[in-house]
């Protein structure tokens, strides 16, 4: 499982007989059974998108003219936004449908509201349901490329290659890191993507949650099972925190709130347990004072921020090699 | 748990028939404490120092004092059932030096700060140990809950929703699952809250007094309930308060499987069918409900070979108004702790079970199974002790009793075997010959 670093060149432009694979995939619906090759040639196509959104002319218009459809059906201020500067930057057409003012909402089926945007025809289509397999069913069911920015509890890919892309900045590679996903492993589609991602790339991942919020036989995905802080935290390069869903939870998984930060909450002398540099990731939004203590949240070792700009750019990787245009390193 | 400090200096107990279920020690000798704990047994031992003090013991048992899994009391919420200091002083009488309260009080110990308050109170008021045990659920609705890991850091012992069983089997596999991360036990009584709505036992008895009955599937189906799911989620459970033949067979299965699982017994459901009810008597209308004979024969066989774990007292004091009336209307619940001893030792005087194994149901297993360090005679440990004659007869007289309800089955029953010393560390808290 080789990762490429993003300063070689392995290529010899006239040596055709080692040329690597072009961008196998049509969709991006999962991190799954996506290849270490493709995730590396995303990696090093954001890692350039990153310094594009960081000019003051932030367009790159290599998408220019085509058409981005983003379909949330779940409330999603930030990946949505995130989404549509993505493609704006590209120099796509973007249209948000908000599912509160589409036709969804008079009735119509999932496939029936996809059907008719495809035959607006556009070129990509985002999508976010609460259903897992909801991006996979459009997928098959459209004529354009989708992106799933998160099904139900099954995956959040983009996420997962942000949060890659942040954890490989900070340290230089991602084969042989420590990884802790800590939280409610359970619900969390981001949780998922970044076990597939972080195991394809030579990550060692662990897991650390009360035992109501791990799902069944989740050491079976490769994954290193804790049912305490202090037992999973120490050795790890990177602590990635996970949002305690607590609109939907009260009572059921964890008694409570409180009770989950005594024990499973992310404060500094828990940070200390890990290595003196190990950073602190947290998809977003945080519960401060739940799953993360605000100090930490905002910490030196925190980047949580970062995450969010590493988003942009990211999105904009996928959706370039997506339509197939030519990586330029 | 208390940080009552033990009784200073020595006291020697002379001349004993010392027993200590932990080892099968059954002797003629002594046994020295010093400053609340037990320092040795044997026989002839020296004189104690200075400012020691010799108990003779005229050949009576001496052995750890009891240990009873299953008690309620009014406080807060119901004071005038029972308080924290009355039920001290009844299980001092009955030789009970540790009891586990159950949650049902009002408001229901489902909270760290209600928790507090009683575990405050039992240490100022109660003579004996009282050590709470805090609710599965909140409120005892069997919906959410608890906060498992704060209520145990604040001195819960034990988890149980006390007279209610949970019924939703999501909740309660939830909560096996959760607790085990802790390494909490979970207790729990057996009656589904549909199938058990009968005030007595279902069979000829119910049919004939005309009173709805409870068949014994409404506590043998959540029964098997549990321990398939304390097999899914590797948890610990206790169920408390057993009364069928086939609730034993469901516990020698789930332990052949190697289950963390453990059962007891109440004491009524030990020594009374339901023809003991009579002409609609309602101190016999208790829960679980007095079976027929053959249920009582098989807990005293379930007692007998292991099967069973321990005997409780299911101590539930109830005023005069809720128990005079119909039976239909009456509450359930029979006090026990004053003859948990007396009535237990029933099966030892019958020959059924011999007197060790009585003892060990009595002190030993509860406290282990509860994850005390009492219940036995080993250096160092807990001297809470109790000093009986098992011969002892005695007539139990309501009026006597110190509990502050009077709602026993045995009232004018004749007993044999009373205590006459209970200790704990090592200070004399009842003595019978006090006793007007």
């Amino acid at each position: 499982m080789s990762q490429l670093p993003p300063s070689s060149r392995p290529l010899e432009t006239d040596a055709p007989a080692f040329q690597l694979p072009a961008f196998g995939l049509k969709h991006l619906l999962g991190m799954e059974e996506v290849s270490p090759h493709d995730i590396a040639t995303l990696l090093d196509r954001a890692d350039t998108m990153v310094e594009v959104s960081r000019q003051s002319e932030k367009r790159r218009n290599t998408l220019f003219g085509r058409t981005l459809i983003n379909l949330f059906f779940e409330n999603s201020t930030r990946t949505q936004s995130s989404f549509e500067i993505a493609g704006k930057r590209l120099g796509m057409d973007v249209v948000n449908m908000a599912v509160q003012t589409s036709s969804v909402k008079k009735g119509e089926t999932l496939l029936d509201t996809a059907q008719t945007l495809n035959a607006m025809r556009p070129d990509l289509l985002v999508v976010r349901h609460s259903a897992a397999g909801a991006a996979a069913l459009l997928s098959q069911k459209l004529g354009c490329s989708v992106i799933n920015a998160g099904d139900g509890a099954h995956e959040h890919p983009t996420q997962a290659l942000l949060d890659a892309l942040t954890i490989r900045r900070s340290k230089g590679r991602l084969d042989g890191l420590t990884v802790a996903i800590c939280g409610d492993i359970a619900h969390s589609r981001v949780a998922r993507s970044n076990i597939h991602l972080l195991n394809t790339m030579g990550a060692r991942v662990r897991v650390i949650a009360p035992s109501t919020l791990l799902p069944s036989r989740v050491d079976e995905l490769g994954v290193t099972v804790f049912k305490r802080m202090e037992d999973g935290l120490p050795g790890c390069d990177v602590v990635m925190m996970l949002r305690l869903q607590t609109e939907r939870m009260a009572g059921a998984f964890v008694p409570s709130a409180r009770e989950y930060y005594r024990y499973f909450g992310l404060d500094s002398a828990r940070v200390r347990l890990a290595n003196p540099d190990a950073i602190i990731m947290h998809p977003g939004p945080m519960n401060r004072g739940v799953e993360i203590a605000s100090d930490i949240a905002d910490g030196v070792q925190s980047v949580i921020v970062e995450q969010v700009e590493m988003g942009v750019a990211v999105r904009m990787a996928v959706m370039e090699a997506l339509m197939g245009v030519e990586s330029n390193l | 748990m208390t940080a009552t400090r033990g009784k200073p200096g020595q006291q020697l107990y002379r001349n004993a028939r010392i027993m200590d279920p932990a080892t099968g020690l059954d002797i003629h000798g002594d046994l020295l404490v010093e400053n609340g704990r037990i320092v040795r047994t044997g026989k002839d031992l020296a004189p104690p120092k200075k400012n020691g003090a010799v108990i003779q013991c005229d050949g009576h048992v001496l052995t750890p004092g009891l240990v009873d899994s299953r008690v309620f009391i009014g406080e807060p919420g119901g004071e005038h059932r029972e308080t924290i200091k009355s039920a001290g002083k009844a299980a001092a009488a009955g030789g009970v030096t540790t009891l586990a309260m159950m949650p049902d009080t009002e408001p229901v110990i489902d909270d760290v700060s209600v928790l507090e308050f009683v575990r405050k109170t039992a240490k100022s008021k109660s003579k004996v140990r009282v050590l709470p045990t805090a609710s599965i659920t909140r409120g005892l609705e069997g919906k959410e809950m608890t906060e498992f890991g704060l209520l145990r850091d604040a001195g819960a012992i034990a988890f149980t929703d006390g007279r209610k069983t949970v019924g939703d089997a999501q909740v309660m596999r939830r909560a096996l699952t959760y607790a085990g991360d802790f390494g909490a036990l979970l207790m729990g009584a057996h009656r589904d809250h549909a199938l058990g709505s009968g005030v007595m036992n279902a069979g000829l008895n119910a049919t004939r007094l005309g009173l709805s009955g409870q068949p014994r599937e409404a506590e043998i189906i959540p029964l098997e309930r549990d321990m398939r799911l304390v097999a899914m989620t590797k948890g610990r459970f206790h169920a408390s308060s057993l009364s069928t033949s086939d609730s034993v067979e469901i516990i020698a299965r789930a332990k052949d499987k190697g289950l963390d699982v453990t059962a007891g017994v109440p004491l009524a459901n030990l020594a009374l069918n339901e023809t003991d009810i009579g002409d609609y008597r309602t101190f016999f209308r208790v829960s679980p409900p007095l079976r027929d004979e053959q249920d009582r024969l098989a807990m005293v066989q379930g007692i007998k070979d292991g099967t069973l774990d321990m005997i409780c007292s299911n101590h539930d004091p109830q005023e005069e108004d809720t128990k005079r009336l119909p039976f239909a209307d009456a509450a359930d619940g029979a006090v026990g702790l004053e003859t948990l001893l007396a009535v237990a030792l029933r099966l030892y005087h019958s020959g059924d079970v011999p007197l060790m194994r009585v003892l060990e149901c009595l002190s030993l297993a509860p406290a282990r199974r509860l994850g005390l360090k009492c219940g036995c005679l080993a250096k160092g440990a807990r001297a809470d002790l109790i000093l009986f004659d098992p011969d002892y007869p005695w007539v139990l007289e309501d009026t006597k009793l110190h509990s502050r309800s009077r709602n026993t089955p045995f009232q004018g029953a004749r007993l044999s075997g009373r205590v006459l010393k209970t200790i704990v560390l090592g200070r004399t808290v009842f003595q019978l010959e006090d006793q007007d």
